[in-house]
């Protein structure tokens, strides 16, 4: 089936450097989306009118380019255009960043336009402090409302790391072709058993994960 | 009643304060509200003393629900003051929280917090806000589930509540706070109509017990159960107000008679 061919040489540690690869990227971006998404959803409101449709219009971009585009204007065409030269990993993160912001800000938006004007007052009314209501009222709606679908969206910068190796990074698949590609002759039946190892590694990561808000979905409805 | 410090003159500044405290817990002097062009209150006044029950009614739109938040300032005047225990309330003061926390409010949508079971939500201000031991609010806050048929909801969420258990809920929790007025701003006209009547019992039952209470409804009956004073409020401003029997039998302005005329059918 193509499976002993990971039993050689040391196939199956360069196959987890490749996924280490990719899990560093989604990684990093994951975060910086986080930080960017929360800060440009809080200010997707009406109160900043001019800015929420700025950045109504950046999410458009990002939801109608494909992330392979995106990709490569980052690396290839920056090079020309700009004449600024950054790595092919840089270019990811960038990438990844943009895209994840823009998700990030419309769950975030969404979450803060869900909780009734009413929540602040009735716990302004009881004497808390507008502090007080964010911390102990506000924020605690708000991530249960989002930790769901931003996990959803984790799991979706994860699985699409597989692009980069369109720019040249050595992530998991592109990993996974060098191995078939130098063992064709041996073993002509490698493509099977590698990237049948390959899905069992995004699986690998991507399950638990959507397991855990699988659950914390059900503890929260509870 | 008599205050032990009323005896002599000696006494009159401590004394005149506690006739004051006595008598008017809430004075709104003259005040305006607009929004744009409309004006929803119009140089309103109204006291309130301890112990009273003030029911308002009115039209829908005629400015009773903005009274009550302007009181605690979830709505900021334009003009006018209002007082709590002689004090001003001031709604740029870095301290209005602790003025909140002794004006009462329960909400039409009861507006409990949903994230946190029947019990969190009942305990959390008292504990945040008033740095009470936790032990000792929760046996306050058991206390009066039990008085209002609750207590075996105490570790639910708000979702597995009726309207009529969840305003039951809202007025235990602003009593938590165990505030100096209460606010109930339509506090049934969200509900089923066969639970109007479990939350009215509990609010005739702290009318009773001589609780300070503004109440804003639409339900007559109540109101003339509840009321020691009633207002009709048209336009932003108090047309009549009286005892509630003269109110309801002999009311003397034609904007009230035609407003409870409206409530019957012939």
């Amino acid at each position: 089936m193509g499976f002993e061919v990971l039993l050689k040489g040391n196939n199956m540690i360069r196959l987890l450097g490749g996924l280490a690869a990719a899990l560093k990227i989604s990684l990093i971006s994951v975060c910086i989306s986080l930080i960017m998404g929360t800060v440009f959803g809080s200010l997707m409101n009406d109160r900043h009118p001019l800015i929420k449709k700025i950045l109504r219009a950046y999410l458009e971009i990002v939801r109608i380019m494909p992330q392979l585009v995106l990709l490569f204007i980052a690396y290839f065409g920056t090079t020309k255009a700009l004449g600024v030269n950054i790595s092919a990993e840089a270019a990811s993160i960038i990438v990844f960043s943009f895209w994840g912001s823009a998700e990030m800000a419309d769950l975030v938006r969404g979450a803060l336009s869900g909780i009734s004007p009413a929540q602040y007052e009735s716990s302004l009314a009881l004497g808390l402090t507008y502090h007080q209501t964010l911390v102990y009222i506000i924020i605690p709606q708000i991530i249960r409302r989002m930790l769901p679908l931003s996990i959803n969206l984790i799991t979706r910068m994860i699985k699409t790391t597989s692009l980069i190796m369109m720019i040249g990074i050595v992530e998991v698949l592109k990993v996974g072709q060098q191995i078939i590609e130098a063992n064709r002759k041996n073993y002509p039946n490698a493509a099977f058993g590698i990237y049948f190892t390959v899905f069992v590694l995004y699986f690998a990561v991507c399950w638990p994960i959507s397991r855990l808000s699988r659950y914390l979905e059900k503890k929260w409805e509870a | 009643m008599l205050s032990p410090y009323c005896d002599s003159p000696a006494n009159s500044l401590v004394c005149k304060e506690w006739v004051i405290k006595m008598n008017e817990i809430l004075n709104i002097n003259g005040i305006s509200k607009k929004y744009g062009d409309l004006v929803v209150l119009d140089n309103l006044s109204l006291k309130v003393k301890s112990g009273e029950v003030v029911v308002i009614v009115g039209p829908s739109g005629c400015g009773k629900s903005t009274l009550l938040r302007c009181i605690n300032a979830l709505e900021i005047i334009d003009d006018g003051e209002v007082a709590l225990d002689g004090k001003a309330i001031n709604p740029h003061d870095k301290n209005l929280s602790k003025v909140r926390e002794k004006i009462g409010m329960v909400f039409q949508s009861y507006e409990l917090f949903p994230h946190k079971t029947i019990l969190q939500n009942l305990v959390l201000a008292p504990v945040r806000v008033k740095k009470m031991n936790r032990k000792e609010a929760e046996k306050e806050a058991l206390h009066l589930l039990e008085r209002v048929g609750l207590l075996s909801k105490k570790d639910n969420y708000p979702r597995q509540l009726s309207g009529g258990q969840k305003q039951r809920v809202a007025i235990v929790r602003a009593l938590m706070m165990n505030p100096e007025i209460l606010l109930m701003d339509e506090i049934t006209a969200a509900l089923d109509p066969e639970m109007v009547r479990e939350v009215l019992e509990v609010v005739l039952d702290l009318a009773k017990e001589g609780r300070t209470m503004i109440i804003v409804t639409h339900e007559l009956q109540f109101a003339k159960a509840a009321a020691d004073r009633m207002v009709f409020i048209d336009g932003g401003r108090i047309i009549e107000e009286g005892e509630p029997k003269e109110f309801f039998e002999n009311p003397k302005t034609e904007r009230l008679k035609k407003f409870l005329h409206s409530f019957t059918y012939e």
